[in-house]
């Protein structure tokens, strides 16, 4: 079964998908979450990301702190990969560079659980084509 | 938009998105811009929008696409073909393969969008079997936006039928060539043939085929969504919009970068990739691979875009930058591209195949000190030769590394023959070790490590290093406490 037969089905997937995501994102809502993005395109895991990955989920499955953890391409940044973003609820996402296992374990304990800052961030230096 | 000096439109959703989830891509009005043109727009119309955006060719050329569409959809045939080429066979680019291994959809979704304006139901993407990661990731979505009814029969219920697969290159640079990729994908030999008859009206099985970048698709989507008069803002008069850089060598931020067009090498280099690495100096940067030249100091504030590449002795290329400082040779550098060209020449045509044979070999003269002045002379005559009578690209292009370092490092080059010195330190048949004798005092470390007894001198007393005999390992340096041992 093709789950897209029209345009307005598409539309409305994208609609759906889009608000289920804003309630995500947003600070206070019953689905607000930490979202985790690791750069898992071949330069990230030839830096080893996926190590990272692995780490990062079962580390903040141990201390109870609920998050998801996708991967997703090359954010760009080749000379301090690994790299990943990290986005609190309610909060702009905030992309680490130099990210090994030592590092990943410092953002979990001061970032994500004090909200303290961490050496690393790599600040936005783009646009996109909305802003 | 003049906050940062980056804008990211191919890399949109690189980075951004879980490039295995289609969802994520939707989410993010993935597919939209095909339904928009199946749906709002005849085909002709897609490839006005596409015209008056005035995006040119990703992959080298600078062609401009719209009007490629246009000629691929004039030409009348019971099958037509779309061709992604995602080749990328230059040394030091990885454009292509980040923004399929992060954004395949957006390629897929482009192709599709081709397909109606040019009348075609197939697409095709060429891909070197050496980005296993990026083939895994279009295979996988490729079966979700079939899946999804994105792609295949009828598709938005649209009475267009659009499906993509994939073909495997051995990863050969001469393979990026369109009419050799097309032969490649035909299962012949992946050797170039003369144009005309170009792809748009004879390609793939003989069909009018439409052959573009993987950069150039992912730019579609987006131009759609946003309009030709959005996107034809950005950039210079006769180059629009953005272009990805892979920067690489001696640079700190080694890594991706997507600019206006019309940004200047000085901001590339010095800004966003943050200068160079170890504090060095600036000497030179590559764009265009092996195809293309190396701008200089004075180049700096010359705003990037095809036209003035070209006009500066380099090109735009596919968007590799390579970065070199003080310690780099020039006439290595020129050498190095040619060892890349010797190795990847097709060998069809005599030109190319010996022409840049007898190249290197007056290179490798050079850089051992045994060149003639006579030598760059016949160097520059060749190199025109080569570029005048060869058959494809690639031969057409490879004397271009040597013409502009002789035309901005001529002195190297002099230094080279004449001083038998290589100025940047770094060809090692030129270097002669020697022993400062007042800073020497007879340890005999070094004559301990040489290993081929090149160093001689009694306990105590100043040592002495054969040069015949040093095949200048460098063993003795690292040895030696008292900086007594120098290179010249
Ligand atoms: C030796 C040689 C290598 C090439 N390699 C590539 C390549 O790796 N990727 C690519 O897109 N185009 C490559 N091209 C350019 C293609 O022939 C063709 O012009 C291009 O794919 C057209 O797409 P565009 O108009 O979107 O740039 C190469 C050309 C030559 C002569
Ligand atoms: S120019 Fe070189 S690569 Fe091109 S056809 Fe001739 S030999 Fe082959």
């Amino acid at each position: 079964m093709t789950k897209i037969k029209t345009f307005a089905d598409l539309t409305k997937m994208r609609n759906d998908l889009q608000q289920t995501q804003a309630l995500v994102d947003m600070a206070d809502s019953s689905e607000s979450v930490i979202q985790i993005k690791v750069g898992m395109g071949t330069s990230g895991i030839a830096s080893g990301a996926k190590a990272v990955m692995d780490f990062l989920i079962e580390a903040l499955e141990k201390r109870n702190i609920e998050a998801i953890v996708t991967q997703t391409g090359d954010m760009g940044y080749s000379y301090a990969e690994p790299t990943i973003e990290v986005k609190k609820p309610g909060k702009e996402p905030v992309v680490f560079g130099y990210v090994n296992l030592l590092k990943a374990d410092e953002i979990i304990e001061k970032y994500i659980k004090r909200s303290e800052t961490v050496e690393g961030i790599i600040p936005v230096n783009y646009h996109t084509i909305d802003n | 938009m003049t906050k940062y000096k980056q804008i990211r439109i191919a890399l949109n959703n690189c980075g951004v998105i879980d490039p295995e989830n289609i969802e994520e891509y939707i989410a993010r009005d993935g597919y939209m811009s095909l339904g928009k043109c199946l749906t709002e727009m005849t085909p002709q119309d897609v490839v006005k929008e596409i015209k008056d955006s005035g995006l040119r060719g990703r992959g080298g050329g600078g062609f401009p696409t719209g009007l490629k569409w246009e000629i691929a959809s004039k030409n009348k045939a019971d099958q037509k073909y779309v061709v992604c080429n995602a080749d990328e066979g230059d040394p030091g680019a990885f454009m292509d393969r980040s923004v399929l291994e992060g954004d395949p959809h957006a390629v897929l979704e482009a192709m599709a969008i081709c397909g109606y304006a040019i009348g075609a139901s197939k697409g095709l993407v060429y891909i070197r079997a050496e980005y296993p990661l990026a083939i895994k990731r279009l295979k996988i979505a490729i079966d979700q936006a079939r899946e999804f009814g994105l792609l295949g029969k009828n598709i938005f219920d649209k009475n267009f039928d659009f499906d993509v697969e994939l073909r495997y290159g051995a990863g050969a640079f001469v393979c990026g060539e369109e009419t050799s990729l097309i032969h490649s994908m035909e299962g012949l030999r992946g050797e170039p043939t003369i144009k005309p008859p170009f792809p748009a009206e004879k390609g793939y099985l003989d069909k009018p085929t439409n052959v573009n970048n993987v950069e150039t698709f992912a730019s579609i989507p987006i131009i759609i969504r946003k309009g030709a008069s959005w996107f034809n803002k950005i950039g210079t008069e006769k180059s629009k919009g953005t272009k990805v850089f892979a920067l690489a060598g001696k640079i700190n931020n080694v890594g991706l970068i997507e600019v206006p067009m019309g940004t200047t090498l000085r901001e590339v280099i010095f800004e966003i990739g943050g200068g160079i690495q170890g504090g060095k100096k600036f000497k030179a940067v590559q764009t265009g691979g092996p195809s293309g030249g190396c701008l200089t100091e004075k180049h700096l504030d010359t705003p990037i875009d095809f036209d003035n590449l070209i006009a500066a002795g380099s090109m735009m290329g596919s968007g590799g930058m390579i970065v070199m400082d003080e310690d780099n040779c020039m006439v290595s550098v020129a050498k190095f591209f040619l060892d890349f060209t010797v190795e990847e020449s097709c060998g069809k045509c005599s030109p190319c195949r010996i022409g840049n044979k007898r190249l290197h070999e007056l290179l490798e003269r050079i850089t051992k000190g045994q060149g003639t002045m006579d030598d760059l002379v016949r160097l520059r005559n060749m190199s025109n030769v080569i570029k005048d009578t060869s058959l494809c690209g690639l031969g057409q292009t490879s004397p271009n590394p040597v013409l502009s370092t002789l035309d901005n490092f001529y002195h190297e080059y002099v230094a080279h023959v004449k001083d038998h010195k290589c100025p940047a330190g770094e060809c090692k048949d030129l270097m002669k070790y020697f022993i400062i004798a007042d800073n020497c005092v007879g340890c005999t470390a070094c004559a301990r490590v040489c290993p081929v007894g090149a160093i001689t001198g009694e306990k105590k007393e100043a040592h002495f290093i054969n040069s015949e005999t040093c095949i200048k390992c460098g063993a003795c340096i690292e040895r030696c406490k008292f900086d007594a041992i120098i290179i010249q």
